[in-house]
């Protein structure tokens, strides 16, 4: 039997078209766009000015806040000028536009060879400050800043930590990918991770649509102490945290707490992998594997590119844009958020960039629930997206609170399996939105 | 960059079922049973079932485009469900207007009047059965001798029902006396009297096995519900096998294979969770059992639906479980 | 007939009980309730639109007998009268307030503010606001979703399918402030009505730098200052590249209106100035369209 998480979940065609597609360095463009905001919590504040030099690697932006992170140049070149441009949250925020100027010059004291360095010589002090000069944030998709999430809070013990390589979203292979080319890297990277965290076992997990990952991973984590590559069945989500967790340890994370309440940590294999460079090589977090793909791009990739390369460039490098593109998505199908247009830079938290032709993009008329109860059966946090759905309509936003409406991971699994395609999650997240407020209202 | 991109919530893509396609299997699942009824009652069956799927289509219809002012969705093919299930609940001789006021009660009543697909509390078929079984139980309970009926329209030869006879004799030992009680396997294939779409366990559970290919339904109601009216009705024929009958009798006879694989499980009317469809059927199970065990109607299936029917909401309040509840 | 009399009877004796019993429970449990509060609450115009900030008409008067006073409590719908009978009801002294309305301040129609995207989606503007800047890109302005209209409780605002805009019915408009709420970019501002119904406001919120502003919209208030300097009676601020007119300062003199190079000060319910060029008036004549 293999381990999955039990309840709910769905099962959407892999479309993995790149899984073969081995990842292909992104030549540069004449300009590249950094966002600002690139990490959950606070925008990091600038410390360039327009017409300074910088070389590969340097620090251009420092995270102040608790819950922000550094952003680093990641090209050489000249500041062009720091102005608002559209991202992928569909708003306008701050960017420093750099234009590329010829090869890199990176700054001193990165390491840029491609040696494994096995040994870790940093102690976990200096592992948690690396990670976060290195301004890494969770390559997940949430863009959580890596080194608040090692830091574990006072009284809480981590026992396990948990390497996500489920890449349960159809379409996306960047994890896949990477698990391929950089094994030995994840692994040092997850062993730097147990580290700073002192804990003796970890696990990476893997689905099952990835066996030739598996068997890599497996054969070279033999000569690292307390790593296992935990095989999952293939189910969506099972790259959510909580799912994870419940799938390799049979653990429950407790409504509205986080992992470490169960004494787990969960890191995306993408994560490992830039701790590694951050740790041995002094690398900072410039560059991303990044998955270019849709059912009509003529050479869907795998790109390892730097941050802050617009997006049209490496749709360029893809083959081009489709005729027939109606949607762009950043991330993968369910859980991805549609783009207004290519000019949008590539950004930390950017695993994949979809094109959808107008027929998968539209979406079909609704018909009325039937209550049919495939959306609850779906739910992997156990709630009643149609119930929710009609609270949500009917303003009842107690209700909605009661029937754990927070809780909800925006999984896309009810809305997926709906068949009356109803709009599901669109309420939802409405509600959650509403019902947030309402309950910040009610502590101050 | 001149192209419209289109912006919309998560998620992206969409699992191939809908509302019509689930509609479709419970109608292909039908057909068996459909074809079942129109061999043992004939022509007869015929009639009941084309009248009543064309009126519940027609009052569907003309209900949404000039009652409620809505765009007509019939293409849902769910009125076609509703038709199918009220003719299977019927005898194949009720005249044609009996079986229009059945069609006019489902869709006006059962569904309609609480706003259409989805919307209702009750399922419509069964609301049209008791509804005529109350209104008019003279014709709802004369019941046409199959084969022998089956080249006559509407005057055919009526026998009763296997549960009839066993509540009028007031026990199996008497009931088998009269000699009019058919065997075990004509039970199975439906050689016997009865509403004309509910008399062949075996063409049912064909359908239901397809439907349960298909993931339309899932065992958790109909099992349930079986398996209570067998243990129950099971305790009493232990107790005293001259009064009461065995359990294979009860599964075979009646509505209870069309009831629990069919009706019970109707999604609209019946619990979204699974431990809540289990809650479901054991209580389908129970009222079944008690109403042919002590009530006054030989049959129970499509009350004992009905007022578990009117828990579902309740149910659905106390049955599901959510991620992270226990140690919150 | 026997059995007539025996149902008869029974039904009535059963009647007698549960009455007794409705009687005594009736006593036992009753809530001694201030009777002002059923006065007051005739008073109220009854429409439980919740503008005053109390879930319905009958919490307001509630929580007017219980303060005691009249502070903060004003029932827009109802306005000075209604205030001023509850106020002589209550032996406390109403405060006056100048009829207000609610104006739509953003002019970004499908033809000043062309759209750069579809959206596909359920229709409400909270969770449209929460995927993106919205159709013409505008982050500022009306996402034409309706959500002010699903929350007026008095037939006074309605989309208009051509410009893709709310319009405000001033003669059904009380300000009682739902729409306000509603707006996830506040758009929606109450005014005061003004003499003759005459009203001058900015019609557009847009706060970012005046090319990206203009950018998105032809109509935008690009922060020139151009309005401020022309005013004599200091109404007009300007802060975030954003101007905004004072109304309580405001003398309707509409020299800003003139001076305003994108056209975004609208002029409500102004006769045509008399010597100005066509186009100006044509302007104002479809902003009172509009509006």
């Amino acid at each position: 039997m293999l381990k999955t998480f039990p309840k709910g979940g769905v099962h959407p065609d892999d479309c993995k078209l790149t899984a073969k597609s081995p990842i292909f360095v992104a030549t540069l463009p004449d300009k590249v766009y950094i966002m600002l905001n690139q990490s959950a919590g606070a925008p990091a504040v600038p410390i360039v000015k327009k017409g300074d030099k910088v070389k590969t690697g340097q620090l251009i932006a420092k995270g102040e806040a608790f819950i922000s992170s550094n952003v680093h140049s990641p090209v050489t070149g000249t500041i062009d000028k720091i102005d608002p441009i559209l991202d992928a949250t569909g708003y306008k925020h701050q960017a420093i536009i750099i234009n590329v100027e010829g090869e890199d010059t990176w700054e001193e004291g990165i390491d840029i060879t491609n040696n494994l360095i096995k040994e870790i010589k940093a102690t976990p002090q200096e592992i948690i400050e690396k990670i976060k000069n290195a301004g890494i944030v969770g390559l997940g998709g949430a863009a959580f800043p890596t080194h608040v999430k090692l830091t574990i809070p006072q009284g809480k013990v981590a026992e396990y930590l948990l390497i996500n390589g489920a890449e349960c979203e159809p379409y996306l292979t960047c994890d896949h990918r990477l698990m391929l080319e950089k094994p030995e890297e994840i692994l040092v990277g997850t062993s730097i991770i147990m580290k700073a965290l002192g804990v003796h076992r970890a696990f990476i997990g893997i689905e099952n649509n990835k066996l030739d990952a598996i068997e890599l991973l497996t054969k070279l984590a033999k000569d690292y102490n307390g790593i296992e590559v935990v095989t999952l069945k293939k189910k969506y989500p099972q790259g959510a945290e909580k799912q994870l967790i419940k799938a390799i340890t049979g653990r429950e994370v407790p409504s509205g707490k986080l992992p470490i309440e169960v004494g787990c940590v969960v890191q995306n294999v993408g994560t490992a992998k830039a701790i590694y460079d951050a740790v041995q090589k002094n690398m900072p977090l410039i560059e991303r594997v990044v998955t270019v793909t849709g059912p009509n791009v003529s050479k869907p990739s795998n790109f390892l590119s730097r941050i802050g390369i617009p997006l049209k460039h490496l749709i360029e490098l893809a083959g081009g844009l489709p005729e027939d593109t109606a949607k762009l998505i950043s991330g993968g199908p369910m859980m991805g958020k549609t783009l207004s247009n290519t000019d949008i830079p590539l950004t930390k938290a950017m695993g994949g960039i979809l094109l959808f032709p107008y027929n998968f993009s539209k979406r079909l008329d609704p018909y009325p629930c039937i209550r049919c109860g495939r959306c609850v059966h779906a739910c992997p946090m156990g709630l009643e997206p149609f119930y929710l759905e009609k609270l949500v309509i009917k303003e009842r936003w107690e209700d909605a609170e009661k029937h754990w409406i927070i809780d909800c991971m925006e999984c896309g699994s009810c809305q997926y399996i709906c068949p009356a395609k109803r709009p599901l999650l669109d309420y939802i997240r409405l509600g959650k939105n509403k019902v947030s407020a309402i309950i910040r209202s009610r502590k101050n | 960059m001149d192209k419209k991109f289109i912006i919309s919530g998560s998620p992206h893509i969409y699992a191939k079922d809908n509302v019509q396609r689930i509609m479709l299997d419970v109608v292909i699942a039908l057909i068996p049973a459909t074809l079942g009824a129109f061999y043992f009652f004939g022509l007869g069956a015929v009639r009941v079932f084309f009248v009543s799927v064309v009126t519940c289509l027609i009052f569907e219809y003309l209900i949404q485009k000039f009652l409620l002012k809505q765009k007509p969705t019939i293409n849902d093919l769910s009125a076609i469900v509703t038709g199918m299930l009220l003719a299977f609940n019927v005898p194949s001789n009720l005249p044609t207007w009996v079986v229009i006021i059945g069609s006019l009660i489902a869709i006006g009543i059962g569904k309609m009047v609480f706003g259409g697909l989805g919307q209702n509390l009750f399922n419509p078929a069964l609301v049209a059965r008791v509804f005529l079984l109350i209104s008019f139980p003279v014709y709802m309970t004369s019941w046409p001798k199959p084969i022998a009926s089956a080249g006559q329209l509407s005057d055919v030869v009526t026998g009763p029902t296997p549960l009839g006879i066993l509540k009028e004799s007031g026990s199996i030992s008497a009931a088998s006396q009269t000699g009019e009680l058919p065997s075990y396997v004509d039970m199975m294939l439906g050689n016997m009297g009865g509403s004309m779409g509910e008399v062949s366990a075996i063409l049912l559970l064909i359908g239901a096995i397809y439907l349960l290919y298909r993931k339309v339904i899932t065992l958790h109601i109909p099992l349930s519900y079986i398996l209570t009216v067998i243990i129950f009705t099971g305790i009493f024929w232990l107790i005293d096998p001259t009064k009461y009958a065995d359990p294979l009798f009860h599964l075979l006879t009646g509505g209870l294979i069309l009831g629990a694989f069919f009706m019970a499980t109707d999604m609209v009317t019946s619990p979204t969770s699974y431990r809540g469809q289990i809650i479901f059927g054991i209580g389908c199970g129970v009222l079944t059992a008690l109403i042919r065990l002590f009530g006054a109607y030989p049959e129970g299936v499509s009350f004992s639906i009905l007022i578990m029917n009117a828990f579902v909401p309740l149910i659905d309040r106390i049955s599901y479980k959510h991620f992270g509840e226990v140690k919150a | 007939m026997e059995p007539v009399i025996i149902a008869f009877v029974v039904l009535s004796l059963m009647a007698a009980i549960f009455a007794v019993i409705i009687y005594f429970v009736d006593k036992q449990f009753h809530v001694e309730e201030d009777p002002r509060i059923d006065l007051i609450a005739e008073k109220l115009p009854g429409a439980n639109c919740g503008g005053c900030g109390y879930a319905g008409c009958r919490n307001f008067a509630e929580a007017i007998v219980k303060n005691n006073s009249l502070d903060g409590l004003f029932c827009a719908p109802g306005g000075n009268k209604v205030m001023s009978e509850i106020a002589e009801l209550m032996n406390l002294t109403a405060e006056e307030k100048k009829p207000q309305v609610a104006v739509i301040r953003c002019q970004g129609s499908f033809e000043n503010c062309p759209p750069k995207h579809d959206y596909n989606g359920i229709k409400n503007c909270g969770f449209a606001n929460f995927l993106f800047a919205g159709k013409g890109g505008c982050a500022y302005g009306c996402l034409g979703l309706g959500d002010c209209v699903e929350a007026c409780k008095f037939d006074a605002l309605y989309m208009d399918p051509i410009t893709g805009l709310p319009v405000v019915i001033e003669d059904n408009c009380t300000a009682c402030g739902n729409c306000v709420k509603a707006c996830p970019r506040n758009i929606i501002e109450l005014r005061n009505k003004g003499p003759k119904n005459r009203r001058i406001y900015v019609a557009c919120m847009n706060k970012e730098k005046g090319v990206y502003a203009k950018a998105n919209c032809l109509v935008a208030c690009i922060g020139c200052n151009a309005c401020a300097k022309e005013c004599k009676f200091d109404a007009i601020k300007i802060e975030n590249f954003l101007a905004y007119i004072d109304y309580k300062k405001c003398t309707l003199c509409r020299k800003c209106v003139a001076v305003c190079p994108t056209n975004c000060i609208l002029e409500v319910n102004f006769l045509p100035k008399k010597q100005e060029n066509a186009n100006i008036a044509n302007d104002s004549s479809k902003n009172i369209v509009n509006n």
